[in-house]
């Protein structure tokens, strides 16, 4: 031990996604912009990155028809409306339910994946450890033909499960290397406190390792469901005459998407906003909490 | 087992450990380790790290398997049982408390676990006797070391184990607070009266809490026994300087009576009792611990039952309040320490003094070690060695190298 308590370290790590809680121990050099050159610079890149979603967002109330390139003007039918547009609604499920599914198996073997692989000594682990890492570094065009590959040799009919086996397939690798880093952080004298004090297996993991790995499998489980709601490439391989939401985004481009399209992605943009805004707030509240406490 | 698990143990029980072996891939951790501890008594487990003293810890908590022996709790054997299934606590080294659970929790885990009555009021009653009952709805995170290792004592005591585990829990602690919770942990012992079995590189820690010491190195016990047994007459030159400091000597045995052994160390024939001794003829290392020495500026008469050496030269004095160090060469000898009580103000002799030590021929002992396997770096008691001080001293110049790189 290097002096921090297990505890104390958990917690940190906890905290330590957001940007304000590193503080550095030495003071980094300063870069000394003149006059405007860094506001300059700063406005320039966030305009670069926010707006393609501001233009998603705004076209979402145009009120235009079949094109969504031009500003017609302000409305909000096209929120009111949005299964009128065929097929969209149904794609939007297709890729809830796959993103759902695909999350669930990847986050549930990916975590027993992770544990055994810093927990347990065994045969070719290392090399397990490393096989694991390929899903992320093959080119997804490959794993998607490959996959297609798989599946027309055994004679599988693509569609919805394709699509989820495909894509449990991929998120494997994060799930893995996001929950082995939460794993190898947990001190292991906790799981050993909890058998010595009368905890059988289950319920050492029930009570004491999955308690404290959930941050690191909620967010593998979130990254699974990112990862999984906007694959297109190797969903376009798989899936069959099954359409998820960014397949029938590709579909509609050669046409023309609808503002609708604009409608679900400004509301899955808000969602997530939300969810991050409220994490923070809570976050904060219980920093100040916890200071509160500590002398 | 369920009946032993069920209930409230009332009183410490006997742990026996028979032949046990661990070996680990590439290295043996134990070799066939025999220790039998009496029901009641405060055991502690002394050595260096690495020595094989915490593993001994983890085999009897069932966490580490043994490759061979038996493992006995309450005369019952335990040795294929889970950790779960034994009536064993430990007191974890990192106090490895539950983050996400309160303080109260935490010490109701076990209770809970076992399905015994009233968890909470007995999780209190045990934070009531480390005196934290107040601190009961807080996380781990928010108590400070001290508080944290006590309540790791409350979660294991709260069970009322029949054999209690300490894996040098106050090894993160500060120096005052760690006497204190030494004094606290005495006291609880007595008070509950359960069979404690605490493992510590701390030679100080081991003498001042246990009944029992067993140094430990590399494997196996080199000598057991109560600590001013150990302290006085050390049978290797291994505990000699692991438990304190020694001045040690090697020589051929010259003479040899009913009652004593004379050797001849670089020609000076130093006495020591036989009944103190290890070995009897031969080449033979002895012995004196440095508080047992004399510290002379003229040559002393000789009398009869006190050792002399000297003329040296005083190379080194290092005064500490209560006592003064003194380092002597002594030539064809090498370095002697004498401790010498502060009976007057400052010391009696500066460096490059010409000195001689005398001390008690009954004080001296007689080792079991073979002269020519004790390390040199042992045969001079400063410089680097074994013992917990010198470990101590490399770590933190090794840290210190560390911190420089970075």
């Amino acid at each position: 031990m290097s002096g921090v308590t297990p505890a104390r370290g958990l917690d940190e790590a906890m905290f330590d996604a957001g940007p304000a809680s590193g503080s550095p121990s030495r003071p980094g050099r300063r870069i000394r912009f003149r006059g405007l050159g860094l506001p300059i610079y700063t406005v320039l890149a966030l305009l670069f990155l926010l707006i393609p979603i501001a233009y998603t967002f705004v076209f979402s109330f145009n009120d235009s028809g079949k094109l969504n390139i031009a500003w017609q003007g302000f409305t909000f039918d096209k929120w009111t409306s949005v299964c009128s547009v065929q097929g969209l609604c149904e794609s939007f499920g297709n890729s809830i339910i796959v993103g759902l599914t695909a999350t669930v198996l990847a986050t549930a073997l990916g975590t027993l994946i992770a544990i055994a692989l810093v927990r347990y000594r065994f045969k070719a682990r290392s090399a397990i450890s490393l096989l694991l890492f390929l899903p992320m570094a093959t080119p997804e065009v490959v794993l998607g033909a490959g996959l297609a590959a798989q599946f027309l040799t055994l004679g599988t009919e693509k569609g919805l499960l394709t699509i989820i086996l495909a894509h449990t397939m991929f998120c494997i690798s994060f799930v893995v290397v996001t929950v082995k880093a939460r794993v190898a952080s947990l001190d292991p004298a906790l799981e050993e406190a909890g058998r010595d004090l009368y905890g059988s297996p289950s319920q050492v993991f029930w009570r004491i390792t999955f308690p404290l790995l959930l941050p690191g499998i909620a967010a593998a489980a979130l990254l699974s469901f990112a990862l999984s709601f906007d694959d297109f490439i190797i969903t376009n391989f798989n899936s069959g005459s099954v359409d998820t939401f960014p397949k029938f985004i590709y579909i509609a481009a050669a046409r023309g998407i609808p503002a609708q399209v604009n409608v679900i992605a400004s509301a899955v943009f808000l969602l997530a906003l939300v969810l991050v805004v409220v994490a923070q707030v809570s976050r904060a509240a219980r920093a100040k909490r916890l200071a509160k406490l500590l002398p | 087992m369920a009946a032993s698990t069920a209930s409230f143990a009332e009183s410490g029980a006997d742990l026996e450990l028979v032949g046990i072996t661990k070996r680990f891939p590439g290295f043996t951790a134990i070799e066939s380790l025999d220790l039998s501890i009496p029901a009641g008594s405060f055991f502690a487990l002394l050595g260096p790290s690495g020595c094989g003293k915490t593993t001994t810890l983890r085999l009897v908590a069932g966490l580490e398997e043994p490759t061979a022996g038996q493992i006995l709790i309450g005369g019952k054997d335990v040795t294929d049982t889970k950790p779960f299934q034994r009536p064993v606590n430990t007191v974890f080294q990192s106090y490895a408390l539950f983050p996400h659970m309160t303080i109260l929790e935490n010490v109701a885990f076990g209770l809970r676990r076992r399905k015994l009555p009233d968890p909470v009021g007995k999780a209190h009653e045990a934070l009531k006797l480390v005196e934290l009952d107040h601190l009961a709805s807080r996380r781990p995170a928010q108590l400070s070391g001290g508080q944290q290792q006590r309540v790791a004592l409350a979660r294991a005591i709260v069970n009322r184990p029949a054999l209690l585990l300490l894996d040098e829990p106050l090894g993160a602690l500060d120096l005052k607070l760690r006497r204190q919770m030494q004094l606290e942990l005495k006291t609880i012992q007595t008070e509950v009266g359960l069979t404690f079995l605490h493992v510590t590189h701390d030679q100080e820690e081991a003498m001042t809490m246990a009944d029992t010491v067993a140094v430990m190195n590399k494997g196996k016990i080199e000598q057991m026994g109560a600590p001013e047994q150990l302290y006085e007459l050390p049978r290797t030159a291994f505990v000699a300087n692991f438990l304190g400091q020694s001045n040690l000597f090697t020589g051929p045995v010259v003479s040899s009576t009913a009652d004593a052994i004379t050797v001849d160390v670089a020609g000076v024939p130093i006495v020591v009792p036989r009944t103190r001794a290890q070995r009897h003829a031969g080449e033979v290392a002895i012995g004196v611990r440095p508080e047992k020495l004399t510290l002379f500026t003229e040559a002393p008469a000789p009398a009869a039952g006190r050792n002399i050496l000297g003329p040296g030269r005083v190379t080194d004095v290092s005064f500490s309040g209560v006592s003064t160090q003194y380092l002597i060469e002594v030539p064809g000898i090498g370095e002697l320490v004498v401790f010498a009580q502060n009976m007057v103000f400052g010391p009696v002799a500066t460096v490059g003094t010409e000195a001689w030590v005398s001390w008690n021929a009954d004080h001296g002992f007689g080792l079991d070690d073979d002269p020519v396997d004790i390390p040199r770096s042992v045969l001079s008691p400063v410089g680097p060695g074994d013992s917990t001080e010198s470990i101590a001293i490399q770590r933190r110049i090794a840290l210190e190298e560390e911190l420089e790189q970075a």
